[in-house]
Formats: structure tokens, sequence, C-alpha cells
């Protein structure tokens, strides 16, 4: 074997963050990039979740009027966004990845909203 | 590549590399027999170099092209372990999306005094929403630790999330539990058999989850990790996280909106 190529297989390293193992994953495998985002950064995202989770419940006991559903909707996405793009790292991560996720959420909530329209979910009838 | 092939790049000279110029190293014998059965071995993640126990590869000689540059294991230069782990998470979305929208057909279909409005409990189901956000914060931190190294930050965060995910299983047990006990079992109504049959499949996957968190966590204890620590590390975290994302929208889909 070349003495040329890294071998992280061999070395068993937890992390690309050594000096050689950077080199390689940047340039070989291209997914192990810097996620950028400390600990405590992560904790920041937590809370942030763990406040809109608090809203959303307060949200159903008041439940104001026509806002309720939207903004309750609305509070789910983004709560589903912020969780998906930055503690599955999809933000920092190679665009093939998220678009192989994407594409199945999408086809998901396409095919199931078609079949909810044909059984009339949303007329209510 | 075939044989046949390989004697011919030997004598075209026609660019390929010449093996017969160049003296056999490690063992001595002919290269051609080495190349793994796989294809030439390749860095990264999902393709670790190999080839060195028996002798060496094609790869190895010196002046040829592999050598120069290493051929990747992907042709995306991608981790496949890692491309098919996004790949699965989308499928999934596939039998959760179909598992709610069930549900969401179903939900009015249920006896009087048996429906949503009147069995859940919003403020228990809000502190197991609590718990599993909390694992997923357990997870995201075990997999920066295996990105420092930290081995034993990692076993620490992994078998916390997996503590915090039996909390949370342990909660839905208890849930499903009173639900029957006030008379609302699978087959009571459509209602009842939708709602067990998302919430179950859920508790499902977290259980799986849990078992993959500590089994990584015996394989990090026993140093007998396939691959590279961080990868593996983070796949899990994936499926984690996955499992979170669904009961977000099963929380709000499900027990928050009334029927």
């Amino acid at each position: 074997m070349s003495t040329d190529t890294p071998d992280l297989q061999a070395h068993g390293d937890l992390a690309p963050h050594g000096e050689s193992d950077s080199q390689h994953d940047s340039g070989a495998s291209g997914h192990e990039e810097h996620h950028g985002l400390t600990d405590m950064q992560y904790v920041g995202i937590f809370v942030f979740l763990a406040v809109v989770t608090g809203a959303e419940v307060v949200l159903s006991y008041w439940q104001p009027g026509g806002f309720f559903l939207p903004l309750l909707l609305s509070m789910m996405v983004v709560k589903f966004f912020v969780v998906v793009l930055f503690f599955m790292h999809l933000r920092f991560d190679n665009r093939l990845f998220a678009v192989l996720f994407y594409l199945g959420l999408s086809l998901a909530v396409f095919v199931y909203t078609v079949a909810l329209f044909t059984f009339h979910f949303f007329s209510g009838s | 590549m075939s044989e046949d092939s390989v004697r011919e790049d030997k004598t075209s000279g026609n660019g390929a590399p010449d093996l017969g110029n160049e003296p056999p190293k490690g063992s001595g014998t002919s290269t051609i027999d080495q190349i793994p059965m796989g294809g030439l071995p390749g860095p990264g993640p999902s393709g670790p170099v190999e080839g060195s126990e028996h002798g060496d590869t094609l790869t190895d000689l010196p002046g040829s092209d592999a050598a120069e540059h290493p051929p990747l294991a992907s042709t995306t230069a991608l981790s496949n372990n890692k491309m098919g782990m996004w790949l699965f998470l989308g499928s999934e979305c596939l039998l959760f999306g179909g598992l709610i929208s069930t549900y969401m057909l179903y939900r009015g279909r249920h006896s009087g005094d048996l429906g949503p409005d009147q069995i859940y409990d919003i403020p228990f189901t809000s502190v197991s929403s609590f718990v599993l956000l909390m694992s997923s914060l357990t997870m995201v931190l075990a997999v920066s630790a295996a990105n420092r190294k930290d081995e034993r930050n990692t076993k620490l965060w992994l078998v916390t999330t997996a503590l915090l995910g039996a909390t949370f299983v342990g909660g839905q047990a208890y849930e499903f539990t009173s639900f029957y006990r006030e008379g609302l079992g699978f087959t009571t109504s459509l209602f009842s058999s939708s709602f067990f049959t998302l919430t179950g499949f859920h508790g499902v996957h977290v259980t799986v989850g849990i078992i993959m968190l500590l089994a990584v966590t015996m394989m990090l204890r026993s140093d007998r990790v396939p691959g590279r620590r961080a990868e593996v590390v983070e796949l899990v975290g994936l499926y984690w996280h996955f499992v979170d994302i669904v009961w977000i929208v099963i929380f709000t889909l499900v027990y928050l909106i009334p029927a």
C-alpha cells in the first residue's frame, strides 16, 4: 500500500478534524466539512425549540380564532426544519443529501395531500 | 478490470501502467492476482484502503495513474453509508406520511366519549415531547464530541440519549395503558386503530434507535466500530433526529389540533 494514502480505517479516528483526516475528508469524501456550530449554539437551538414547543402548547389551550391553525402549523414547520438543518447538519452537508431527503419528503406531502383531497378531507364533507 | 485487459495494457504502451518494467514490491509476486474482487481500493469512509495484507496492488505501483490519483470508492465522492441513510430517511417520510394521513382521515370516527378531545392528556404528552427534544440535543452533542475525538463524552451523551429515549417510550407505554383502561383498545374504533398504529410505529422506531445507540456505545467501548467512528455516530444521530422530527409533526397534528 502506498504510504501517501491516508488510511482512516486503520487509524480508527473518531473525527476528520485531525490534519491529515481533514485533508482526506474534504477532498475524498466531501461530506465531513466542519459543521461550524459549537455545543453552546446547539444548546441555544434546543432552547429555541423548547420555547416554540411551549408556545404551541399554550396556543392549543388558547386557540386564538382563525389564526390558530396556521400559527400552529407554522411553528411545527419551523421546528421541523430547524432540526433538519442544524441538528441533522443538512445546512452544512452536501447538497445531494438534501436532494435525497427533500425528494422523499416532497413526494410524501404531494401523494398524501392528493389522497386527503380525494377523500374530501379538506372540504369537511 | 479483467485479466486480459491488464495483459493488453502491459504490452500496448498506450499510457497505461507499465507493470512489466516495475519490480514487484512486498511479497514479490505478480500484482494482477492481488486486485481485490470489488475493484481497485480507494479512500473514503465507505471504501477503506485495503489490499496491503496480501501484497501490493496496482494502485501502489510508482508512476501509475492510480498511484498518483487513487480512485474514489464512490462515483459521487460522498460516503455511501450516509447517502444510504438519507435515502432511507426520505423513504421513511412516505411511511409516516401514510400513517399520519390515515389518522387524519379517521380521527373523527369514534364513539362519543372516547375521542381525541376527551382522551388525550396534553400536559403529559408535552413533557414526553420535551424529553424527546432534549434527547435530540444530547445526540447532537454526542456527534459533536465524536468529531472532536472525545470518546468519553461521546459515550456519555450516547447513553444519555438512550436513557431519554427510554423515558419517552416508557411514557408512551403508560399512555397506551391508561387509554386501554379507559376502554380505548386497538379495535375499538377507526380512530383508535389509526392512533395506536401511528404512535406505535413511532415508538418502535424510537426503540430501534435506543438499540442502535446502545450497540454503538458498546462497540465504542470494545473498539470494534466498523468504519470511521465519527461517521457511525453521525449515522445513528441522523436516524435519531428523524425520529424526533416525526414526533414534532405527530405532536402538532395528532395531539394539539382538536378533532
